[in-house]
């Protein structure tokens, strides 16, 4: 499995943990989480794969990264 | 440094808060209800003969040595089972003890052999003792009656066979078994019951038959015995013996430090003569063992002389190049040239590191200093990543600190031991024996595997085993949860206290859904859901309910949900806060807890604090003298993914084996083949130095000072016996790499770096070596609030304020069987090997466990046409490999189990990419695998074998000129 698509299922990993939380707790806790957790160019390779209409990403994951891009400008 | 003599009480220490004053040839003695008459009188100095009583064990009374007279009682009775009263008047030596005692002693020795001075035993012999302190000068007898000494009738030239005399039993590697010295003092044979728990010695026969037998008058090596070692250490002559003793004679002086292997932490005596190790003998005042010992700690350091071992450092421009021995300043500049030229060319973040959990805490300390502050990144991370980081992420959500909860004195206390996804009689074993002492005592076990472990039935102990398909964790300990609600057992009044009430609720309501009940997830998890609420019930209603876990919990895709689960169910029950309970985290490796401790993990600096926050790196930065990256860094999956990506190109490793121990094998190659550097610092050329450019040669753990930090937080002291075979500990050789990088640390002792330690961390503030040599051990937090440290956490309130429950849905893993890989794979530990091996493959162990071994149900392999000691093929989607077939219903139909101690067998080439979703710990104990019968070894198993031995060839040194 290659990047992009192994951050693609790693982040949907996180978000099925989340999910039985309800959406409203899932998008910041999803965020939180990459945001602690995942290397910079990490962080660059998922943001990029966003903005490049972030195929195969999960409803609640795709929320929480487009906030998370937005709170991190440095790193992207 | 002289030898350290333990004092033998005689009988074991007793607990009782009432202390009762009796006197003792002419003293006061003041001592608790229930000791014995010999354990006061040592506690007053005054030594009572005795052969049988020993204070590991039970008093037994069979000598009639310890006699003693008491006044206004008739006879002379045995002072080891004759507990104290007030008021009672002893006397240890009058003119009728003296004569009787002289007369036992008569009779022991007109059936024991002469040969003092040529035996093994010689200078630490009871039985030698007693006869001199009784005075024995004359034994009336003769030596010609019958006896079990002489192998022929003695006093005839072509006497006829001794019926009584057995030969020696040499057959295990570590000690012998000498009947002919034996005096039936049956301290073995308690030993091995009371202390180990394994019952595989007893007496035979009666009267003068009387004999110490293995098993059923098998040999040591052939019966149950687990070569623990307690026996050895109970006998009082020569009739069991440590090899070594036998061959070197007996130690000059001791030095007490902390046994190398597992989570549990032994504190041994290391006894020596000059710089050769004698033996290791458990430290009666280590906390965490308690006097215990099992094979590893015990015997199996021989590693650390083992003529593979590599001495001397060595460099290689390609992995295809034999490698060249060279100086210690010329492997460092080769090795910082090499760094910094990838940093110049691929970027600051292109280097990283790996923590050694088999290090000390100091080495691990300056392997992430170097790290963070010479390499300027993030990127270290340990082999914690791939066993404990989910119980790191799961226990800090719920309690506010992964920290284990509990020591292990609190096992003495627990009514209800739960069990899950761990076998502690193999990995954990001095403590497995702690909990079987516990359980025969009549506490209740209940244990959540797939596969029936040695814990599961074993003499006296008969659990209530749930075996759940693997990959069903957080299913099952779920359904517990909705047991324990739905049936009411929930202990509101300690939620209602120490836990946020609102997200309890959420949580009860989650967790007592129907879907959640035993009977719908049965179809799944495959447990009876009539075993599965007895088990919520006795360990919501047994009394004290501790629960113990393993990597069955933590190395799943949802290790880290399971272990939320664990604490949610600790909490709803009140499980937590007080002697007796608790959620404790079974670590793999001796300093595992202290690797994560020291900031081993890319997110966190040293005592667990975030990267990101500002204060915490604002007091590294102006400690080191550097600028911090506020950044998390890469774990080791990640590093593995970039470096076959072409952003992670160098690595620093520090005794971990990567190669043999990550899972998906080709991956982890194709990741190490990729890099420009790779150096390894380590005692032997492991799997990983296939594929390395520079080799540091590490030392073992009798050749440094350091601390090691146990599974139950205890700090304990690792102290230099000898000197380092390859000339410079491994805190100094990380110091010289770091120099040569141009980042300097300064320290000329492991102490001072503890000090730093303690300055930056606050559960260490407390912590310095003044301190452990005062008190032995400390268990952090160690602090102003708790200046000897912490045995038990959460005591009246949680660290993170208020306990959080979190819903944990279960969600099953993508490594899914099907028609091509219908069986799942699951991997565990055996008792005699650690880890990768590196150290107990290169020990005698190996008569125990000389190859990894496929455990296969009858039902699954009479399909397949596999016999018991087959070849067959392990196949799964990552890849191929083959090993022997063991036959056995230890596993259920649809499940196989295998250990991956040994290189050649590479169970991690089958493991796959899947990992936990929170800390990415890979997925070892799911595999979706085929078996078939199969010749020898795959293609992929040679290929790897001629590589290795390839890649393994040293250049010959070039003649001096």
């Amino acid at each position: 499995m290659s990047s992009p698509d192994r951050l693609v299922y790693m982040a949907n990993q996180i978000g099925m943990f989340f999910r039985s939380q309800g959406h409203d707790k899932a998008v910041p806790g999803i965020a939180d989480h990459i945001k602690k957790f995942w290397d910079p160019r990490m962080k660059r390779a998922i943001f990029a794969h966003l903005d490049a209409g972030g195929a195969g990403l999960e409803p609640n994951v795709r929320e929480a990264l487009t906030s998370l891009k937005q709170s991190l400008p440095a790193v992207s | 440094m002289s030898l350290i003599e333990e004092i033998d009480y005689g009988t074991p220490r007793s607990k009782s808060e009432t202390m009762v004053t009796l006197t003792i040839d002419g003293n006061e003695v003041t001592v608790p209800e229930g000791t014995s008459i010999m354990r006061a009188a040592m506690d007053a100095g005054h030594q009572i003969p005795k052969l049988c009583a020993t204070d590991m064990v039970d008093a037994y009374g069979s000598c009639r040595l310890c006699l003693v007279e008491i006044e206004g009682r008739a006879g002379t009775p045995a002072s080891c089972t004759t507990p104290v009263m007030n008021g009672l008047v002893v006397r240890t030596q009058t003119e009728r003890l003296k004569k009787l005692r002289k007369g036992v002693m008569e009779l022991y020795i007109s059936d024991h052999p002469l040969d003092c001075l040529t035996c093994g035993a010689n200078g630490d012999c009871e039985l030698q003792d007693m006869a001199g302190a009784v005075g024995l000068r004359d034994v009336r007898y003769g030596y010609e009656g019958e006896n079990h000494v002489f192998a022929k009738t003695p006093g005839k030239t072509d006497g006829c066979a001794n019926d009584h005399w057995m030969p020696k039993d040499e057959s295990n590697p570590y000690f012998t078994y000498d009947p002919s010295k034996c005096i039936v003092c049956s301290r073995c044979v308690r030993a091995c019951e009371e202390v180990q728990g394994t019952f595989a010695l007893t007496i035979s026969g009666r009267g003068f038959d009387s004999r110490v037998s293995p098993g059923m008058s098998e040999s040591f090596l052939g019966s149950e015995c687990v070569s623990c070692g307690a026996c050895v250490q109970a006998c009082p002559t020569a009739t069991l013996t440590e090899k070594s003793v036998i061959e070197i004679g007996q130690p000059e002086h001791s030095v007490v430090t902390t046994c190398a292997y597992c989570g549990v932490g032994c504190a041994f005596k290391a006894e020596m003569r000059g710089e050769e190790v004698v033996r290791m003998v458990p430290y009666k005042d280590g906390k965490a063992n308690r006097g215990h010992s099992c094979v590893k700690g015990r015997f199996a350091w021989g590693y650390t002389n083992h003529k593979e071992r590599i001495l001397k450092p060595m460099i290689r421009e390609r992995i295809e190049d034999p490698w060249q021995e060279v100086s210690w300043d010329e492997a460092f500049s080769f090795a910082a040239a090499k760094m910094r030229g990838i940093q110049k060319k691929y970027g600051r973040d292109a280097i990283g590191g790996i923590t050694s959990s088999r290090c000390t805490n100091e080495e691990t300390y300056l392997v992430q200093k170097l790290i963070r502050g010479g390499f300027g990144n993030n990127n270290v991370d340990t082999c914690a990543r791939v066993c404990h980081s989910p119980t790191g992420y799961g226990l800090s959500q719920t309690f506010g600190t992964s920290a284990g909860t509990q020591d292990f004195d609190s096992v003495e206390e627990t009514d209800v031991a739960v069990i899950i996804g761990a076998n502690p009689a193999s990995a954990h074993p001095v403590f497995a024996s702690r909990l079987k002492k516990r359980l025969r005592q009549g506490a209740k076990l209940i244990v959540i595997d797939p596969r029936r472990t040695e814990m599961v039935d074993s003499p006296h102990v008969k659990a209530l085993h749930l075996p759940l398909m693997p990959g069903t964790n957080v299913a099952v300990v779920t359904a517990l949860a909705h047991v324990i609600v739905t049936e009411g057992l929930v202990n509101e009044a300690f939620v209602r206290e120490r836990c946020d009430w609102i997200e309890f609720e959420e949580w009860a309501a989650f967790v007592a859904q129907p879907k959640h009940s035993p009977e719908a997830t049965a179809i799944l998890t495959g447990v009876d859901p009539k075993v599965l609420r007895e088990a919520a019930r006795v360990y919501a209603t047994g009394g004290n309910g501790a629960i113990y876990y393993g990597l069955g919990v933590t190395e799943h895709s949802q290790g880290s949900t399971t272990v939320i689960a664990i604490a949610n169910l600790a909490m709803a029950t009140g499980n937590i806060g007080r002697p007796g309970v608790g959620v404790n985290p079974l670590r793999g490796q001796n300093n595992v807890q202290g690797s994560c401790d020291m900031g081993s993990f890319p997110h966190e600096l040293p005592g667990y604090r975030h990267i990101s926050g500002e204060a915490v790196r604002d007091q590294f930065e102006a400690l080191w003298n550097v600028k911090l990256n506020p950044e998390p860094g890469l774990r080791i999956p990640n590093m593995f993914d970039a470096a076959i990506e072409g952003t992670f190109m160098g690595i620093y490793v520090q005794g971990e084996d990567i190669l043999q121990s990550d899972p998906n094998t080709k991956h982890v190659v194709a990741a190490l083949s990729a890099m420009e550097c790779v150096i390894v610092h380590d005692l032997f050329l492991n799997e990983t130095a296939n594929y390395a450019h520079v080799f540091l040669p590490g030392s073992s753990f009798l050749e440094k000072d350091g601390t090691f930090t146990n599974a139950e937080r205890r700090i304990q002291r690792v102290r230099k016996v000898m000197t380092p075979k390859n000339g410079m500990a491994d805190w100094e050789v990380t110091i010289a790499l770091a120099k040569a990088m141009g980042f300097e640390m300064n320290y000329s002792h492991p102490s001072e770096i503890m000090d730093e330690i303690a300055a930056l961390t606050p559960t260490f503030t407390g912590v310095s070596y003044a301190k452990l040599d005062e008190l032995g051990s400390v268990q952090w937090p160690c602090n102003e609030k708790a200046p000897e440290g912490t045995p038990v956490m959460h005591i009246g309130g949680f660290v993170r304020g208020k306990g959080k429950f979190i819903v944990t849905e279960y969600v099953a893993t993508d490594e899914r069987t099907g028609p091509r890989f219908p069986l799942l794979l699951t991997t565990g530990r055996i008792l005699s090997q650690y880890n990768v091996g590196a150290q107990t493959r290169r020990t005698d162990n190996v008569v125990w466990h000389a190859e990894d071994r496929l455990e296969i149900h009858p039902h699954d392999a009479e399909l397949r046409g596999v016999r018991d000691g087959d070849w067959v093929r392990l196949q799964s989607r990552a890849g191929e490999t083959t090993l022997r077939a063991e036959i056995t219903d230890r596993v259920s139909p649809g499940v196989v189990y295998t250990t991956f101690h040994h290189p050649d067998t590479q169970a991690n080439v089958i493991t796959t990419d899947f990992s936990d979703w929170a800390t990415n710990c890979p997925e070892y104990k799911v595999t979706a695998v085929q078996i078939s019968p199969s010749n020898g070894p795959s293609d992929w198993q040679k290929a790897y074998d001629e590589q290795a031995r390839h890649s393994r060839r040293i250049a010959p040194a070039e003649a001096a000129e």
